[in-house]
């Protein structure tokens, strides 16, 4: 198939960045959209100009590195997948495709569609762990753990952070990804003892990185690759305010 | 340099607790006087951080990735080992030691393997107090899976997705650390090179990936714990950045390399689609607990897979290594696999594949249980080839996926350069000649957690390691000559992209170095690869500038030592006169075609000295001394 694509171009932070139009040609159904991605980059390095610059790593679906909004949506048209793991079977013969990054306050652009995401790292700083040094640990069976917290747990350690979830929310909220973080350990008796602390040390830390309020627009539930569920926004509520009273 | 394994006297039983009980400690007070460059942010290099941060050590911790929790030990899937044995169904340490020595063929270090078999058990604790969300059974506890190469269930697992949350894990437990100020994290920089003052290594040369900035940290102790280097094939299932470049550079600065020709090849990954193909599709092992792995019994058979009967099909694991099966080990079944489609039974495009077959599975399970244990999987497959496996087979190929060469590193996990150590998959150290499934996580946290944290208070408290600063010649050399190899990189203005000759090389090596080789491909090899670097030299393109993010420059750095390195690796192949796990040379094997080694003259680990450019590296000889298992022929029949 043959393809028009628009994509970001921005060569840093200050730079002001536009969308530019390119033509790839005789793109296979079975590639990913990377990987149509590099096609055009080797021709665009071939011609002497200077390639998209995108972030990607694993290609798997499981690093969390890739991330663009693809006609609108974070990592594309298909849901529960990441830009990398979307193939080119999702399009058709002579698509117009807009590719964007992400865009949030938090996020600054890097370059074209490489976005800073270091807040997410500051915000799982301010308490998104257990605190036991290695070495403290009792037997793992010490303590059962049912099967439904375990697996409402994983649920919400499946998040990856990549970003979608503050590209898609109107307001650049990072509720997802920090409820996410604050239900997995939550669900576990092992993350209970610093519950009130690090729900409330999280919670300001967001805020302190420039992510705005969740408002209920599910957006990013939508958005999500690993499909966590908007729920565990409702539970971080819960658990901000037993932090406070 | 010093080449010596320092293996603790005693027993196996007793040589670690023997180590400790001998080794020479660091006071608390003194501790943070101590600076740890950690290179790598993986299992290993998160593990070893975090927890040389907790003991009060002053920690530098590097990674090209945007933040440390990207690192590609996030991508394994099945599981993590440990002899807990609570199946009740015969795991005990002394079967994990022995199954992995058994399943590395008999080319790993003894001590080494006992001492990761003893500590797996604390990491299962480690991991699960940390909050890492494993399976459970109903009543709360532990749940176990198979794996291969082994007849007991001891794999811990988390879905599909077990790497993925011990790297969370291990990202939380450092990410604790840098917001105490006890870690400094520096996310978006390569290592260019490695500091070495009168004989130790005392720091490392980095780029700034964003800026371009080119920096020298000078530090008591560096740890690699930069991962393998499986992308010399190109295709591989590592991620696209993984690269040999910290490793390769180390090696350049007197770290010798060992078995870099011990590469696995995992036999099940989703087969090549086309030309454009960027990087290999892993399908978790964990798949042939349940899936049955066949090819029709004639050659070019064109019906599908439905339509051929069940007396038409040869399910040739099953026939071959009753058993073991579809649980044979990696090497095993990536051979069986190759030898299937080089017979013409091969399966889908190209006859790249066989078929993994759950249609049984599902008939006997149903389709739910399926689903729990694999359903991401399932719907990974889905996305990458359109089709539905639950309705045809799968259809898989072997791929490379993991090096079991690296630095050579002694008991303590030092490199021949004092001071510089080396963890994880970078190093050579308890996989021998094939690593099994679900060992790479419990290697890389055992020597992260429980390793490093013991054997860097020995290093420190021998002393003498005098005090430096950024102004000496060494470092100013160091960071001059990293400067320039940029600058040449940008200069040569050819016409070739990088990844270009990447490509290239890959094909070479998975042609001629791959799943099977030959002393005259391996020779062709050597005149074709340095003919390829020449290329490379003269006709590279890098557009833009060294001073802002510039991935073609990324790639080119990184092209540039896979370069030089697959002629160490296929040097090492063409030495090894030996058929021996991951290493099968066609000219040695027994009549029925396994692997035949030869452990009167091989039984050694291969340790490469570079000996400066254009000059053969020379080859050094660690004997391999087994005082407790039996040397024997591996059969999984």
């Amino acid at each position: 198939m043959n393809l028009r694509l628009h994509i970001w171009r921005q060569t840093g932070p200050s730079d002001h960045g536009m969308l530019r139009a390119y033509n790839v040609n005789n793109v296979s159904e079975h590639m990913s959209f990377l990987e149509m991605l590099d096609v055009l980059n080797e021709e665009l390095i071939e011609k002497g100009e200077e390639p998209v610059a995108f972030d990607h790593d694993c290609r798997e679906g499981i690093c969390g590195t890739c991330g663009m909004v693809i006609n609108g949506r974070p990592h594309g048209p298909l849901s529960r997948t990441t830009a990398c793991q979307l193939h080119m079977r999702s399009f058709k013969d002579g698509d117009e495709i807009y590719i964007e990054p992400w865009r949030a306050t938090a996020f600054p652009i890097v370059r074209d569609l490489v976005v800073d995401r270091s807040a997410f790292d500051r915000v799982i700083q301010r308490g998104g762990f257990v605190s036991v040094n290695t070495g403290n640990a009792q037997d793992g069976n010490a303590i059962p753990i049912s099967k439904i917290d375990a697996d409402v747990s994983m649920d919400a350690a499946a998040c990856i952070g990549c970003g979608a979830c503050v590209a898609a929310c109107p307001n650049s909220s990072a509720s997802l990804f920090v409820a996410a973080k604050i239900g997995h350990l939550v669900a576990l008796p092992q993350g209970k003892a610093e519950a009130a602390t690090r729900a409330m040390s999280m919670v300001l830390s967001m805020d302190a990185e420039g992510f705005g309020s969740c408002t209920n627009h599910y957006e990013c539930e939508a958005a999500c690759p690993k499909g966590i569920s908007a729920d565990f926004i409702a539970q971080m509520n819960r658990e901000f305010m037993k932090s406070v009273f | 340099m010093s080449f010596e394994s320092y293996i603790p006297s005693g027993p196996i039983e007793q040589k670690w607790d023997n180590y400790k009980a001998e080794q020479k400690l660091v006071n608390p007070a003194n501790k943070r006087k101590y600076k740890v460059i950690v290179v790598g942010t993986g299992l290993a290099g998160s593990a070893a951080a975090a927890s040389l941060a907790e003991l009060g050590y002053n920690v530098s911790a590097f990674t090209y990735h945007d933040s440390p929790r990207r690192a590609h030990s996030i991508a394994a899937q099945g599981g993590i080992n440990a002899a807990k044995n609570y199946q009740n169904d015969g795991d005990s340490v002394w079967r994990l030691f022995y199954d992995t020595v058994k399943g590395g063929d008999f080319r790993a270090r003894e001590a080494n393997v006992y001492r990761l078999a003893q500590v797996s058990e604390s990491i299962i604790d480690q991991c699960v107090a940390q909050g890492v969300p494993f399976a459970r059974e109903y009543g709360g506890y532990l749940s176990n899976r198979s794996f291969g190469g082994a007849q007991v269930s001891r794999t811990f697992y988390a879905r599909g997705q077990t790497g993925q949350q011990l790297l969370i894990g291990a990202y939380q437990a450092l990410s604790r650390q840098i917001g105490l100020g006890k870690v400094t994290m520096h996310n978006k920089n390569e290592m260019m090179d490695l500091i070495v003052v009168n004989g130790k290594a005392r720091g490392i040369v980095t780029r700034d990936l964003v800026t371009g900035k080119i920096e020298s940290h000078i530090a008591d102790a560096v740890l690699l714990c930069t991962g393998g280097y499986g992308n010399v094939f190109y295709l591989s299932t590592n991620a696209m950045n993984c690269n040999v470049t910290a490793a390769y550079r180390a090696y350049k600065k007197g770290a010798f390399f060992g078995n870099p020709c011990y590469t696995q090849i995992h036999p099940t990954c989703i087969p090549v689609s086309g030309d454009y193909q960027s990087k290999l599709t892993l399908m978790s092992e964990s798949l042939r607990n349940d899936g049955r792995i066949w090819v029709p019994k004639t050659q070019g058979e064109a019906r599908g897979a439905a339509e051929i009967p069940e007396t038409e099909r040869d399910y040739y694991l099953e026939r071959k290594y009753p058993s073991f099966g579809n649980l044979s080990p990696r090497d095993i079944a990536s051979r069986a696999a190759k030898e299937a489609c080089d017979d013409g039974r091969g399966v889908g495009p190209g006859g790249k594949g066989v078929y993994l077959d759950f249609a049984d599975a599902i008939n006997r399970l149903g389709q739910s249980t399926i689903e729990e244990r694999y359903g991401n999987l399932f719907e990974m497959y889905e996305r990458i080839t359109g089709e539905n496996p639950y309705k045809v087979p799968m259809r898989i190929y072997p791929a490379v996926h993991y090096t079991m060469g690296g630095l050579w590193v002694d008991y303590e996990l030092m490199s021949t350069i004092p001071g510089l150590f080396v963890l994880g998959e970078a190093n050579f150290s308890d996989h021998g000649a094939n690593r099994l499934g679900a060992s790479a996580l419990m290697q890389g946290l055992a020597d992260g957690y429980f390793v490093i944290p013991y054997t860097l208070a020995n290093y420190f408290a021998k002393g003498g390691i005098e005090k430096i600063d950024t102004s000496i010649k060494e470092v100013r050399d160091a960071q001059q000559q990293s400067t320039e190899k940029i600058q040449s990189l940008l200069s040569i203005n050819g016409k070739r992209t990088p990844t270009s000759f990447h490509r290239e090389l890959g094909k070479i090596m998975w042609d001629k170095c791959g799943m099977a080789r030959n002393e005259k491909g391996l020779s062709e090899a050597l005149i074709e690869i340095p003919a390829l670097r020449e290329e490379f030299w003269q006709n590279l393109t890098v557009p833009g500038s060294g001073e802002q993010l510039n991935q073609s420059l990324e790639v080119a750095n990184r092209v540039a030592d896979f370069l030089e390195f697959s002629e160490l690796m296929v040097r090492d192949a063409v030495e090894r006169r030996e058929s021996a796990g991951g290493h099968f040379r066609e000219e040695y094997q027994t009549p029925d075609g396994e692997a035949k080694r030869n452990d009167e003259e091989f039984s050694y680990v291969a340790a490469w000295e570079y000996k400066g450019e254009g000059s053969k590296p020379e080859l050094h000889k660690e004997q391999l001394e087994f005082e407790n298992v039996k040397l024997a022929t591996r059969s999984y029949k």
